[in-house]
């Protein structure tokens, strides 16, 4: 019986197997036609340390055109391989990451060469200091949303938490002059947006889908109102807030390369690992995770064993939305300082988005929220040596790739089976 | 299902059924009649008849549930009185009741945010205790001057039609109303689009996509090409549904190939689209116009722009028109055609559809490819009739937000639609008179929006506040689906 | 332990579920609670257990009255309940479901602090609980496997696991035996008597007479919420089901015998492929069947052996391999919409889910398949009154109790639910007819109701398929009968075949070679009956392996 285990899916493999090849070998294709063949002469230079660093890493000097043509070549062997060859499931992903990486580089090495970059060089590391700053929110907003499903309320509130989040956290670090406890406002603000979320989805019963969208749009008018009838008049009094320092971890935050980039940053990149690492520990492997995903699948078993499903929803949602709210406040005072209109401008959205992609993992959405902030880093890059592509084009490409992803991987990954629908006793 | 008159708020609605004495419950005869069929009205005097001629059935084990009150012996023993019945009637969990309860909850709120925003009126609560009459005549001022304000710049102005009597101009008294309706004809449209991908069981988040898609289109169409009057209008309304169907259609497809929830799918495309948008606008072979640096399109041409009823300064259009005859047609696609009795039954239960041999897939892509159609259509009817004529990165606005707000509070019905619109245009357009008059900024319109559609979306809140008591007949609590399905 | 309950009463809106329930349960003793559907079994047991709080009445252990108003409540108690659908996480493993609300967790220890507890999981500790239960009992289960795996015998055992676990002495078991097997329901007796030697009470909830009769000690008749009657075991079958239906009742459907005409169904090699990464085995696996004109073909087996997908790839709802011919018209690729226009009625299993829309009034559910024909329609243009005018006949011709075509089918019963469908299936011109549990969940009177109509159906020359997990219905009503067992036929058997015969087939026991002897000299007609078992365990040439 077991040898016949697979026999029935095999039309649909094929197609998959099919449209994954010919994907990796497009890119592979992309990367030696178009930035082999348009090569410009010289070599690209991707430099390895801060300008200005302490410690000295010498850059990368290569050739644009041979760069791409053999990037390129090895993805369409990865392709053909994937076509020719079954691999296993790591194999799998590894090929997928390789190509999207050599297509990046070969990317960055012909637009370094064109006549526009001036012979800036890349810098590797302050690429992937806006990534992992810019990821921030997306991985904390992330972490929300899959307190909320896992425990089988969905959360479109993100965006929310974290707009008054950031509100939160700027007004109050600017009225109190105390960085830290806007830090704690924003976190508070986006745990009392968890609270309104599942007070509505539980006692009142309401589509947790048009709940979130709701709220987003209630919190959107709220700041904005209070931004244009408050912050706006006084803004020194309201709407002037510190940021935090970075702080640099003595030792790992000396690494060559990798220092700078992972340990050398503000309280909210320290918080955002700890926050990973307690959320996926915690869902797989402790006592609570088991209820919590327990809830999330069958909240009638999980009732009958005596755990409080309410309650353990109640406690999720407030939990995630105080890590949205985290993120939230770092647009403030982690950054800038001051609020603006509608300053989440889609994160929360591209939170949930990455949160899905990475089904409904921590880490996995960790790893899709990382993609997306790279995008974003990229684009801003691209951008600041005036690389003659739209950056309209660039700006659409994460959300491309979430719907391409989310069309692709739906069949083979799901939600917690009681994801989004309230529990009532009989 | 069929009821489009349980959206007319207040009791008016009610008035018909109750009849003294004849009635032993009369929750249960409104209850009735709303599920009756327009047209075939069915006699309410005659169903506490039908009731007990039904008893000996297991049939009747529900039906004769009276709810939460108390339970009057079948037979209508008591006859209450005239009064009893309305009050009854009006406190009766009905749709209608919830939502003017709602507006009413969501405005008082919103005058308390008002009110407690305005630096003098916290001023004046910061020494309550020494003269409280002034504190809480302070909130009133500023809520109730922000209100009167808002009614001025929305409804009608008072002082305009003084004026008229003095020999001022006559138009001048409907101008807050056409800038009401004005702003009001896109959001049908795009009002529309969410309700029927509703209908069909779909969460359309994507009207401003759809929107964009479809303005796109017409704006293309309407300078870059030359034709008669009247046809160059036709030509861009249709081109513009069809760019919002193509929209609709990408969602509808991938829901029904691959199973991509359309709520993702929809947000993602909106964020696509804006960026589309900004491109198109920033390249001079596609929308830009020429000469500029800044991310603008040509004006359309006269002969595409939709005639004013009326002429300037009204700016209510052909546009209302045409965003009135669309919800007419959706109403008669659900409720008298095939195609809209598949949409619904798909909406309602897409097993259900598939074992009565309905084909669900074909049902999505063609109700968001219709949705997507609407939401177009509204981008049309902005460009071709509204200055400035022309699209540049703003333009889509929030018509794509408050479609879905305006279709949850329309409760996915066309005449819901419309008057829920009607009532956010009159908040928006008195919004901005507002915030110029009595510098309450405009966004209170949003909030208020907002706690509206949270109060109808919630009716056990409501009914708890105001003490309502419990529908009958078991009213499905809860519509809630997940991402499964 | 003693429990009791007395006056227990509920009332759901109008419906008394419960009325004034009196009901003792000594030590050591299993009882039978006997009723029909709907008769308030299980709501007395839900109260039981505290998932509904009762309207009044109280409950008794050893003489001292305690509170249970939750699931822990009832634990503390030491009450366990073994519900009709599993209180199972599908994803999760048994030991982690087994240790759900009583995890044990690992404690840290530090030279000689007292021990922290750490919040991680002591998985180790909780796969030994599992064993040594399962090994005590002779449950043999893997404390590994995962839920969703497993058949629902095996998940059966790992609910009694889990209330064994938290030391119920009490245990209930809701309706048992309508997943199991014949052979697999003796095991779980045997299960029961080595629990009640143990000095545990049962309480085993049924609406099978004879399963009752053979395990309990004492009877307890439960009829439209109040107790009619308690019973020793050897009280007769008529008098018990007298009790328990409130007049006497026939157990069997009068029929005249079967007048099987032409073929109407010619089912070949059918296969649906498993739907889910998880479930890569074929749901149905090679079937093939022939069903004449005036011929009912009964398919017998326990839930999930593939019936539900042999049902919906007969009506096209599922992807599938192989032929189907409908009057000798290949229909194997036509749609769902084509199948029902050629004349295949199709009364799905889940009546709520997959037939009817509850938020639909019952005239618009009576047209769910026709309101696109004349004269409900013309063009894409709807035909109200001609809706309403189709609606009354067929409400009035299956005695659809409404108070109008008009109210949502929601407010209206089971019975009437399911007349509702079956008006609308069979009240158009129809060549087979494909009723899944056609009465699952249904009153007496209803179940009567469907039984003469199905076989009034078959009169008329219609081919019927009949799937049902109810032995007693199946043989009420096949003129032939056939097993299906994890996705393939194995054995036709004639209506009068034994019950232990039937069981063997519906564990897969069954023996190929007397199966075609059997089927070809009951019908003549070997091609209808070969069994394709073996022809599929060659390797499929365009398999790849994950």
């Amino acid at each position: 019986m077991t040898a016949l285990a697979v026999t029935a899916r095999s039309p649909v493999t094929i197609n998959r197997r099919l449209l994954a090849a010919g994907a990796l070998t497009a890119f592979g294709l992309v990367d030696m036609l178009i930035f082999g063949l348009f090569s410009h002469p010289g070599d690209a230079t991707f430099a390895l340390a801060l300008t200005g660093a302490s410690i000295k890493v010498p850059s990368i000097h290569v050739p644009g055109g041979p760069l791409a043509y053999i990037l390129g070549g090895a993805s369409v062997l990865i392709g053909i391989a994937r076509l020719a060859v079954t691999e296993s499931a790591v194999f799998r992903r590894l090929g997928i990451a390789a190509v999207l990486l050599f297509f990046v580089i070969s990317l960055l090495a012909w637009s370094d060469t064109g006549s526009w970059a001036h012979g800036i060089p890349v810098n590797v590391v302050s690429l992937l200091q806006g990534t992992l700053a810019g990821s921030i929110p997306l991985i904390l907003g992330a972490l929300a949303g899959c307190m909320g499903e896992r425990a089988g309320v969905i959360n479109i509130a993100i965006e929310g938490q974290l707009l008054l989040g950031a509100f939160m956290a700027a007004i109050v670090a600017s009225a109190v002059g105390v960085v830290w406890i806007g830090l704690i406002s924003g976190s508070l603000a986006g745990g009392l947006v968890g609270l309104i979320l599942a007070l509505f989805a539980m006692r009142y019963l309401v589509d947790q889908i048009i709940l979130g969208v709701v709220l987003n749009l209630l919190i959107s008018g709220l700041t904005g109102y209070l931004y244009d009838r408050l912050l706006v008049p006084d803004a020194t009094t309201y709407n002037n807030a510190s940021t935090f320092s970075p702080i640099k971890i003595p030792g790992l935050g000396d690494i060559p390369i990798l220092g700078p980039i992972l340990f050398d940053s503000t309280i909210f990149l320290y918080i955002t690992y700890a926050a990973i690492i307690l959320v996926q520990v915690g869902l797989f492997r402790t006592r609570w995770g088991l209820r919590v995903r327990a809830v999330g699948e069958h909240p009638t078993a999980a009732d009958t064993v005596g755990i409080k499903v309410r309650g353990i929803r109640y406690g999720n949602l407030i939990m995630g939305g105080m890590l949205a709210g985290i993120g939230g406040a770092y647009l403030t005072v982690g950054s800038v300082g001051t609020f603006s209109k509608d300053m989440s401008s889609g994160l929360g959205y591209i939170a949930l988005a990455a949160m899905i992609f990475g089904r409904w993992t921590p880490l996995g959405g960790t790893v899709a929220a990382l993609l997306f902030g790279f995008t974003t880093a990229l684009g801003s890059f691209l951008g600041s040596i005036t690389v003659p592509i739209s950056p309209f084009l660039l700006n659409m490409a994460p959300y491309v790739a979430t719907i391409i992803a989310v069309a692709g991987l739906v069949g083979r990954v799901r939600a917690p089976a009681a994801d989004g629908k309230p529990y009532v006793r009989a | 299902m069929s009821d489009e008159e349980s959206v007319l708020p207040g009791p008016a609605a009610e008035s018909g059924p109750p009849k003294p004495g004849a009635t032993p419950e009369p929750g249960a005869v409104a209850d009735q009649s709303a599920a009756a069929e327009p047209g075939t009205a069915l006699d309410p005097g005659t169903v506490p008849e039908q009731r007990p001629a039904s008893e000996p059935g297991p049939a009747s084990e529900r039906g004769r549930a009276p709810g939460g009150g108390p339970a009057p012996e079948p037979g209508g023993r008591e006859s209450p009185s005239y009064s009893r019945v309305i009050i009854g009637a009006i406190l009766q969990d009905r749709p209608a009741v919830v939502t003017v309860l709602a507006i009413f909850s969501a405005l008082v709120l919103g005058g308390l945010i008002i009110a407690f925003s305005d630096t003098t009126v916290l001023h004046a609560w910061s020494v309550f205790f020494s003269a409280p009459g002034s504190a809480i005549s302070a909130a009133w001022q500023a809520a109730a001057a922000a209100y009167s304000a808002l009614f001025e710049g929305s409804i009608v102005n008072p002082h305009t039609v003084t004026a008229a009597f003095h020999g001022g101009p006559v138009g001048a008294i409907f101008y807050p109303i056409s800038q009401t309706v004005s702003q009001a004809t896109p959001e049908i449209l795009t009002g529309l689009a969410v309700a029927l991908a509703f209908r069909a069981g779909m969460f359309n988040i994507g009207a401003a996509s759809q929107w964009i898609g479809g303005a796109i289109v017409v704006t293309y169409l309407g300078f870059a090409v030359s034709m008669p009057p009247v046809i160059h209008v036709l030509v861009c309304l249709i081109g513009g549904f069809a760019g919002g169907a193509v929209m609709g259609w990408i969602v509808g497809d991938l829901k029904a190939r691959t199973g991509a929830h359309e709520v993702i799918v929809t947000i993602m495309i909106n964020y696509v689209m804006y960026d589309v948008l900004s491109y198109v606008l920033d390249t001079p072979s596609a929308l830009q116009q020429p000469h500029q640096a800044n991310l603008i399109s040509p004006t359309v041409a006269t002969n595409a722009q939709l005639p004013h009823v009326g002429g300037p300064p009204p700016q209510a259009g052909l546009g209302f028109i045409v965003a009135l005859l669309a919800a007419g047609g959706m109403w008669w696609l659900l409720e008298r055609s095939t195609l809209g009795f598949e949409f619904r039954t798909v909406g309602a239960n897409p097993n259900a559809a598939r074992s009565a041999g309905m084909s669900v897939q074909r049902t999505w892509i063609l109700a968001m490819l219709l949705a997507g159609g609407l939401a177009g259509l509204s981008g049309a009817v902005t460009i071709q009739g509204t200055a400035p004529f022309s699209l540049n990165t703003q333009s889509y606005g929030t018509y794509g937000i408050d479609g879905i707000t305006i279709a949850l509070l329309g409760r996915a019905k066309p005449v819901g639609v419309v008057l829920a619109a009607l009532l956010f245009g009159a908040l928006n357009a008195g919004g901005t008179a507002m915030e110029a008059a009595t510098s309450v900024p405009v966004d209170i319109s949003e909030v208020i929006e907002g706690l509206i559609v949270l109060f109808v979306a919630a009716p056990p809140l409501i009914r708890a506040v105001y003490r309502l008591r419990k529908s009958q007949a078991g009213a499905p609590e809860a519509v809630a689906k997940g991402w499964n399905g | 332990m003693d429990l009791e309950l007395r006056g227990i009463t509920k009332r759901f809106g109008s419906l008394l579920a419960n009325d004034h329930i009196d009901l003792t349960v000594a030590a050591g003793e299993i009882r039978g609670l006997l009723g029909e559907n709907g008769a308030g079994k299980t709501t007395l047991m839900n109260i039981l257990y505290g998932l509904v709080q009762p309207d009044a009445g109280e409950i008794l252990v050893n003489g001292k009255p305690v509170a249970i108003h939750s699931p822990r409540d009832a634990i503390n108690a030491r009450i366990g309940m073994v519900h009709q659908h599993f209180m199972l996480v599908p994803v999760f493993t048994v030991a982690e479901n087994v240790a759900l609300g009583v995890e044990q967790v690992r404690t840290l220890k530090i030279g000689s602090l007292p021990a922290i507890p750490t919040g991680l999981l002591d998985r180790k500790r909780a796969r030994r609980q599992v064993r040594e239960l399962s090994e005590r009992y002779g449950l043999q289960v893997n404390p590994d496997a995962r839920i969703e795996d497993l058949p629902v015998g095996i998940q059966q055992r790992v609910e009694i696991i889990k209330a064994l676990l938290r030391q119920a002495s009490v245990l209930i078991l809701d309706e048992p035996t309508a997943v199991l097997t014949p052979g697999e329901t003796d095991d779980l007796f045997r299960v029961m008597r080595d629990l009640r030697a143990d000095g545990r009470s049962i309480v085993f909830i049924s609406h099978k007479l004879k399963e009752v009769q053979a395990i309990a000690d004492k009877i307890t008749v439960i009829r439209r919420g109040q107790v009619v009657g308690e019973r020793a075991p050897a009280t007769s079958d008529a008098e018990l089901a007298s009790l328990m239906v409130g007049r006497s009742v026939e157990l069997r459907v009068t029929k005249e015998p079967a007048r099987p005409g032409d073929v109407i169904l010619d089912v070949a090699d059918l296969t649906v492929p498993g739907g889910t990464a998880d479930q890569a085995l074929n749901v149905v696996d090679g079937v093939s069947f022939q069903v004449r004109a005036g011929e009912i073909l009964g398919i017998a087996g326990v839930q999930g052996n593939g019936q539900t997908e042999l049902c919906e790839a007969l009506l096209g709802l599922r992807p599938a391999s192989g032929t189907i011919r409908l009057d000798g018209r290949d229909i194997s690729r036509a749609s769902p919409r084509d199948r029902l226009r050629a004349g295949v009625a199709y009364i799905p299993e889940d009546r709520q889910e997959d037939g009817i829309v509850a938020d639909f009034s019952v005239a618009d559910n009576l047209i769910l398949d026709t309101y696109d024909r004349p004269p409900q329609a013309s063009g894409i243009a709807m035909k109200p009154a001609a809706i309403r005018a189709r609606a009354s006949s067929l409400a009035a011709e299956f005695d659809v109790r409404t108070p109008s075509i008009d109210a949502p089918a929601r407010t209206l019963s089971g019975g009437n639910q399911q007349k509702v469908i079956l008006a609308r299936e069979v009240g158009r011109r129809v060549r087979l007819l494909v009723a899944s549990q056609p009465t699952r969940g249904l009153d007496v009177g209803s179940i009567e109701f469907v039984h003469r109509r199905i076989v009034r159906e078959r009169d008329e020359g219609v081919a019927v398929v009949i799937v049902s997990s109810e032995l007693d219905e199946i043989f009420a009503l096949a003129d032939r009968i056939a097993v299906m067992y994890e996705g393939r036929i194995t054995g036709f058997r004639s209506p009068d075949v034994p019950v232990a015969e039937l069981g063997l087939l519906m564990a897969g026991a069954g023996s190929e070679g007397s199966a075609i002897a059997d089927g070809s000299a009951r019908d003549g007609d070997n091609a209808d009956v070969a069994l394709r078992a073996g022809a599929d365990d060659e390797p499929d040439s365009a398999r790849e392996p994950l």
